[in-house]
């Protein structure tokens, strides 16, 4: 057990190494001039990458905002995953929850702010929780896989949030958008510079993981949800109700989701667009793959691919393609996924003889 | 006339010498030092207790393993045997304890793979395939349907296809592991007739299992192993189950388990008319009525999927009754739910211990902790209180000898019989009044089965009723108080096992009915 823990948390770590290895080849074969101008290029590159995450106030603030959504489409879809259920809804789930939350924020400029973003929150996560709720609710009662009712539902609640942006609750303008939401709903900001505001999201999204990490290891219901994950049978046998625990963890992986839109809206946007999830919701999916479904690692890959993301515009800069980026990150979930690549690169894998 | 050590001159008459093996493995010495002699044309039995390194001693013969030590003679030839291939080269087949066999296709495409009779071009000759595992099947008496799909078929011509297999690929000197494993008392009666066959055909047969009354009625040598050596090389005809046991256990085992008098107290289940279906909706239990008093058990008898599965489930909450009514304590508890069920203190051995009895990627201590995860002391306030749970699991597996004594290791990790310990541990230490036991000892050995036996004689003592549903008619027959015998989702008739033979079960166990049964002993 204990040398099967270390060695989930250095898969994720060697793949990383590994990508920026494949990535650094790409590099130097896309540069001009001799071996040694390209390898220039290559440590130019990188360095201008981290720079762009990490390297000012700015920029380190932008990997947070890009990474506060992605802990939380990643904890939806780690949730999920940890019940045995796989949730590719979290797009949709976001979109509702950041559409349904945008609604009620426009309209709620009587309420003041102490009561007025906590219930906007509330009604984004119970908007991504029905959402989610749907399709658990169809597994459980019909058999529905989830997999087809939830990507379903991502193109229904596409369609509806276009139809809204564009109809009923357009403010007028070039891109579909909502009016702006009352100033009394809007997340306050912890630093700003320049033109770059950081709300108080990123903590909201840290939250969540820590609430998520005592649910899944410290209560019954986080063994509940654990144990249907692992063996349904062995878990109605122990008196666990099955169908009650996929609907409760779709609506919470869901809940999550809502929250993730709940927040680029009201921390960031200070609207609804058509564009706002833009597949943040499908990160979620790669996060909690690269986070190996637990919380903190969720944080700690939402890190990564955020910064790789805001890296990518300044490496742009100097001539390296930002695609470079999706690169890395294709290969990163391409070695975690097939774990088994990383660890015979390793040598972790040494067969172990014995009998039964 | 004692066991023959032969010297290496006689080595041509024997199909296997394996000479002072040794295979080591981190942590364990699973062989050292093992001698066996297999003469031509005999049955063979291996037997010793799970872990004594009969499969280890058995894939080195088949080339799974290599001997880090020692020498392997065949027909007198001295070999190396690296794989698998070497040894199919040199007529050894091996039938595997889970079967390699792909589900979906067929009989005769099963036997064949890895080495199909072609047309021109090399394409895959079908028909001359299914001729050729006709004439096989024919020759050796192993009827098969060739055409048919190996997921439609029961495990017992599940395993003739494999021994099929092995045919085919030219084998004469054939390795069994645990063959009866997973077989019904017919299916076994089956295979054996089939070893005898072959036996006749001068094929050489290496039997291992730990079922010292197959070993008894089969083979003719037997060698026995415990804990990586060999304690015992002797003919059959001239030993016993006992002389066995004690050599496979290293000490002396009650092979009958003493049971004391007990009268029982006041009813605590009843069960009206019950009709449960099986998963395809088909009727598996038909109106079947039965009361179960406290501290007795009431032995369910019946060759495997005879409704003894869907009635234990219906019991518990896990299946759906149709119709009828089950009824505890004077409470109609008909389809509670399985909380409900456990909550009033009837806990449940199920019989498939990967599918239901236990969570495999937990540990140890979280499957001790399953079915009172939420309720005190386990859980308080929707918090699990690790600390009891941590403590109360150490207890437990100190208690029952799990081994090893980890509790947080995963459950997947231990052995078939410590895995059933710790499922019998969780069950009992519910403190319940009423027990659904099922196959509590299927694929266990000698020693853990002893202790399973002991320790529901315990809770029989304890004044708990208990249902015991086994295949195994020895286990019904030695620890019931009263036996239903199921055939066909109905009871044949309530017998005593001590006023009734084995012959009469077996009777009733093909569907006659008691009176049936007796009238016709009569006359």
């Amino acid at each position: 057990m204990g040398k099967k823990s270390w060695i989930r948390v250095l898969i994720p770590i060697v793949s990383v190494l590994i990508a920026l290895l494949i990535a650094s080849i790409i590099i130097i074969w896309v540069g001009e001039g001799s071996f040694m101008e390209r390898l220039q290029f290559l440590v130019t590159a990188y360095s201008e990458m981290i720079k762009g995450a990490f390297g000012s106030v700015s920029a380190f603030m932008n990997t947070i905002i890009k990474m506060s959504p992605l802990i939380l489409t990643g904890l939806a879809v780690g949730f999920g995953f940890r019940a045995g259920v796989f949730n590719i809804g979290a797009e949709g789930q976001m979109a509702m929850g950041a559409l349904t939350a945008s609604i009620f924020a426009v309209n709620a400029s009587a309420l003041p702010m102490v009561i007025a973003i906590p219930m906007t929150i509330i009604v984004g996560m119970l908007a991504g929780a029905v959402w989610a709720g749907i399709a658990g609710f169809l597994k459980a009662k019909t058999g529905a896989h989830e997999v087809i009712t939830t990507i379903m539902l991502n193109w229904i609640a596409y369609n509806i949030t276009n139809w809204a942006v564009a109809g009923p609750f357009n403010s007028g303008g070039g891109t579909p958008k909502s009016p702006e939401i009352a100033e009394s709903t809007k997340l306050p900001n912890v630093v700003s510079s320049q033109a770059t505001f950081l709300s108080y999201g990123i903590f909201i999204a840290i939250a969540a993981a820590i609430i998520m990490y005592v649910i899944l290891y410290r209560t019954s219901m986080g063994y509940e949800v654990k144990a249907v994950g692992f063996n349904p049978f062995a878990s109605e046998y122990g008196g666990i109700n099955v169908s009650k625990n996929i609907i409760i963890t779709m609506a919470i992986s869901g809940a999550l989701a809502g929250l993730a839109g709940t927040l680029e809206s009201i921390g960031l946007y200070y609207r609804f667009y058509g564009t706002l999830t833009s597949g943040k919701g499908f990160d979620g999916i790669s996060i909690a793959l690269i986070g190996q479904n637990n919380p903190f690692g969720i944080i700690a890959a939402s890190l990564l691919i955020g910064g790789l993301r805001t890296g990518s515009n300044q490496m742009q800069f100097v001539g390296v393609p930002k695609h470079i980026v999706t690169i890395i990150q294709s290969i990163i979930i391409f070695l975690v996924a097939a774990e088994r690549i990383v660890m015979t690169i390793m040598g972790w894998n040494k067969k172990k003889g014995g009998s039964k | 006339m004692p066991f023959h050590v032969p010297s290496e001159d006689e080595y041509n008459d024997y199909a296997v010498v394996m000479k002072d093996i040794v295979k080591r493995f981190p942590k364990v010495l699973a062989n050292d030092e093992v001698n066996l002699f297999v003469k031509k044309g005999e049955i063979h039995a291996i037997v010793g207790e799970n872990g004594a390194g009969k499969s280890t001693l058995m894939n080195q013969l088949y080339g799974l393993y290599n001997p880090d030590d020692g020498d392997i003679f065949i027909r007198g030839r001295k070999l190396d045997i690296d794989n698998p291939k070497d040894a199919i080269k040199e007529g050894i087949g091996m039938v595997h304890q889970h079967f390699m066999l792909v589900g979906p296709l067929s009989v005769t495409e099963n036997i064949v793979l890895g080495d199909e009779p072609t047309k021109q071009f090399n394409v895959f000759d079908l028909q001359k395939a299914k001729k050729e595992v006709q004439k096989i099947s024919k020759d050796y008496g192993l009827k098969v349907d060739v055409n048919a799909r190996i997921e439609d078929l029961p495990v017992g011509t599940q395993q003739r296809v494999e021994i099929l297999k092995t045919l085919y690929r030219g084998a004469d000197i054939l390795i069994l592991d645990e063959p009866t494993a997973v077989l019904t008392p017919q299916e076994t009666e089956e295979l054996f007739e089939v070893l005898q066959n072959l036996q006749k055909d001068g094929k050489t047969l290496l039997f291992i299992t730990h079922k010292l009354n197959e070993v008894i009625e089969i083979s003719n040598n037997v060698t026995v192993m415990r804990a990586g050596k060999v304690t015992g090389q002797l003919p059959t005809e001239e030993t016993s189950q006992r002389e066995l046991a004690n050599m496979m256990v290293g000490r002396e085992v009650l092979l009958r388990v003493e049971k004391e008098e007990k009268e029982p107290g006041e009813k605590i289940l009843e069960v009206e008319n019950l009709n449960v279906n099986d998963n395809r909706s088909l009727p598996a239990v038909r109106g079947c009525s039965l009361d179960l008093y406290k501290g007795e058990i009431l032995g369910i008898a019946g060759v495997a999927g005879n409704g003894q599965s869907e009635l234990i489930e219906s019991i518990a909450g896990l299946r759906k009754a149709e119709d009828g009514k089950v009824i505890y304590e004077g409470n109609d508890v008909t389809n509670a739910t399985p909380r409900e069920i456990r909550e009033l203190g009837i806990s449940h051995i199920a019989e498939d211990r990967f599918k239901h009895a236990m969570i495999q990627p937990f540990t140890v201590a979280y499957n001790v902790a399953l079915g009172r995860h939420y309720r005190p002391p386990f859980a308080e306030g929707g918090f699990l209180n690790h600390k009891q749970i941590n403590k109360r699991s150490k207890e437990l597996v100190k208690q029952f000898d799990v081994r090893p004594p980890e509790t947080q290791i995963l459950a997947g990790t231990l052995s078939g019989g410590n895995q059933q310990k710790m499922v019998v541990a969780r069950e009992i230490d519910y403190d319940p009044d009423c027990m659904l036991v099922s196959q509590p000892t299927r694929g266990l050995d000698i020693g853990a089965i002893e202790f399973i036996h002991q320790t529901l004689l315990e809770m029989r003592g304890r004044d708990v009723g208990m249902i015991l549903v086994s295949m195994e008619l020895d286990e019904v027959l030695s620890l019931s108080d009263r036996i239903l015998v199921m055939y066909e989702g109905q009871f044949m008739g309530e017998v005593k096992p001590d006023e009734i033979t084995r012959e009469e079960m077996g009777l009733m166990m093909a569907g006659q009915t008691l009176e049936e049964v007796r009238s016709e002993s009569d006359g």
